[in-house]
């Protein structure tokens, strides 16, 4: 377990963007029998969702909230010392997308860009990277992109996956200055690669095979070029992991759970984290949720959920959580005096 | 630990089965109401009633009551 404390860096500033299509999960008559989908809606929690037209990608909607975001709060481009692109839907395989987005920013060629790529706990390790990389002397600025487009990696015919995914950009502005602590704690498990995986990439090369779509045990379509998720796996180790590691986080950083003015989940569905709010019993009114409307974007579902349910309401000094968990297995917390943050409504692209 | 409240614990998580059909020799699959979300709050409930861990192949594995009962009794006394 890596747990990381930092002082003297936080998030200035924090913005979203999500496609204007919606898709709603009451149409989904093709894939649930129509008695079941009321009860399956209330369950996960997700009535809509939004979905990035064919020539959209996750940098488009990322380099979107950007834009939005340096607009918001003046921030000169050149002033970005760092550039971080969190992402499992990068645009090419080489090269790195943050090396695109530095070019279309406009930032300068003294910018140091890498890419990120982890499940949908991502954002926290992009995060406390952030943080790293603001932390050091020489750098003052670092902008972290994280977004997701799971629509083109998800077949629309699985059951499992296809109900719960949107898609996302966002971008999170750290930077030095006059900061509380935060204290990070992150965790890996790789003996679970098989709950949550894309098959076909350099283990299995893709073929004209990797292709072909084929009916899996319960019924759902997808390829070996798709997201498969054992569903009861993922749910068994979020649920054993998560509630547990936050309360560790607390304890070791001398905090009750009525220290936390805010408790910002990832959005993976809104059963299971019903099931962490009465396992560490903290008020509902302090865990904001944004599912319902954008389902779980992956990576992307923590700061969009900030931007869209936080905005213009961090101003002044709050004490926060943050929680995510997904593919490798992966799991991670931060616990963040934060300090007028400006986060900017969601926008659409 | 008591299969009679294993089995009151496991019929508290439907809502329109009637607790009175169920017993440790049911075959839980073949309910109307089982669901893969309904196979979701089965795991929650054995974690916050007897904190074990159920993996999926656990209850892919399993075809009665009393066959979830008899994993979690033996993960119960293995860690007692």
């Amino acid at each position: 377990m890596a747990t990381i404390t930092f002082h003297g860096v936080g998030i200035k500033a924090l913005s979203a963007c999500v496609p204007p299509e919606v898709v709603y999960n009451r149409d989904l008559g093709y894939l649930i029998p129509e008695e079941e989908i009321d009860k399956t809606i209330n369950n996960i929690g997700i009535e809509q969702r939004r979905i990035a037209a064919p020539d959209v990608t996750a940098s488009d909607l990322c380099y979107k909230a950007a834009v939005q975001l340096m607009e918001d709060n003046g921030i000169d481009p050149s002033s970005i010392d760092v550039l971080l692109f969190m992402s499992q839907t990068p645009d090419y395989r080489i090269p790195a997308t943050s090396c695109l987005l530095q070019h279309r920013l406009g930032l300068p060629r003294e910018t140091m860009c890498f890419d990120i790529s982890l499940g949908c706990s991502g954002y926290l390790f992009a995060l406390s990277t952030a943080f790293a990389y603001a932390s050091m002397q020489g750098v003052n600025r670092v902008l972290l992109l994280d977004g997701e487009t799971f629509s083109k990696i998800v077949n629309r015919r699985d059951k499992v996956d296809w109900p719960l995914y949107g898609d996302a950009g966002t971008a999170t502005l750290v930077e030095k200055g006059d900061y509380g602590e935060s204290t990070f704690m992150l965790n890996t498990d790789g003996s679970g690669e098989e709950v949550l995986k894309i098959r076909a990439g350099m283990r299995h090369p893709i073929t004209p095979d990797s292709c072909v779509e084929r009916e899996w045990e319960d019924g759902s379509i997808r390829s070996d070029l798709e997201v498969f998720m054992d569903g009861m796996d993922v749910f068994n180790f979020a649920i054993s992991k998560v509630p547990k590691s936050i309360k560790q986080l607390l304890k070791e950083t001398d905090h009750t759970i009525e220290d936390v003015d805010y408790l910002i989940f990832h959005q993976a569905n809104r059963f299971m984290m019903d099931f962490f709010v009465k396992k560490l019993k903290i008020a509902p009114d302090h865990v904001p949720y944004c599912i319902n409307r954008y389902g779980n974007t992956s990576s992307a579902s923590v700061p969009l959920t900030v931007s869209s349910e936080l905005a213009g309401k961090l101003g002044g000094e709050h004490t926060a959580v943050m929680s995510a968990f997904g593919a490798g297995l992966s799991w991670g917390s931060v616990i963040m005096q934060m300090r007028d943050c400006n986060v900017s409504p969601v926008i659409e692209y | 630990m008591d299969i009679k409240r294993f089995i009151e614990n496991f019929a508290d998580l439907f809502d329109e089965t009637d607790p009175a059909t169920i017993s440790a020799a049911t075959k839980f699959k073949e309910l109307d109401e089982w669901s893969s979300l309904v196979a979701l709050s089965v795991i929650a409930m054995v974690d916050e009633e007897y904190d074990v861990e159920f993996r999926g192949d656990d209850i892919r594995g399993s075809s009665t009551v009393e066959d979830l009962y008899k994993i979690v009794n033996n993960r119960v006394m293995s860690f007692s």
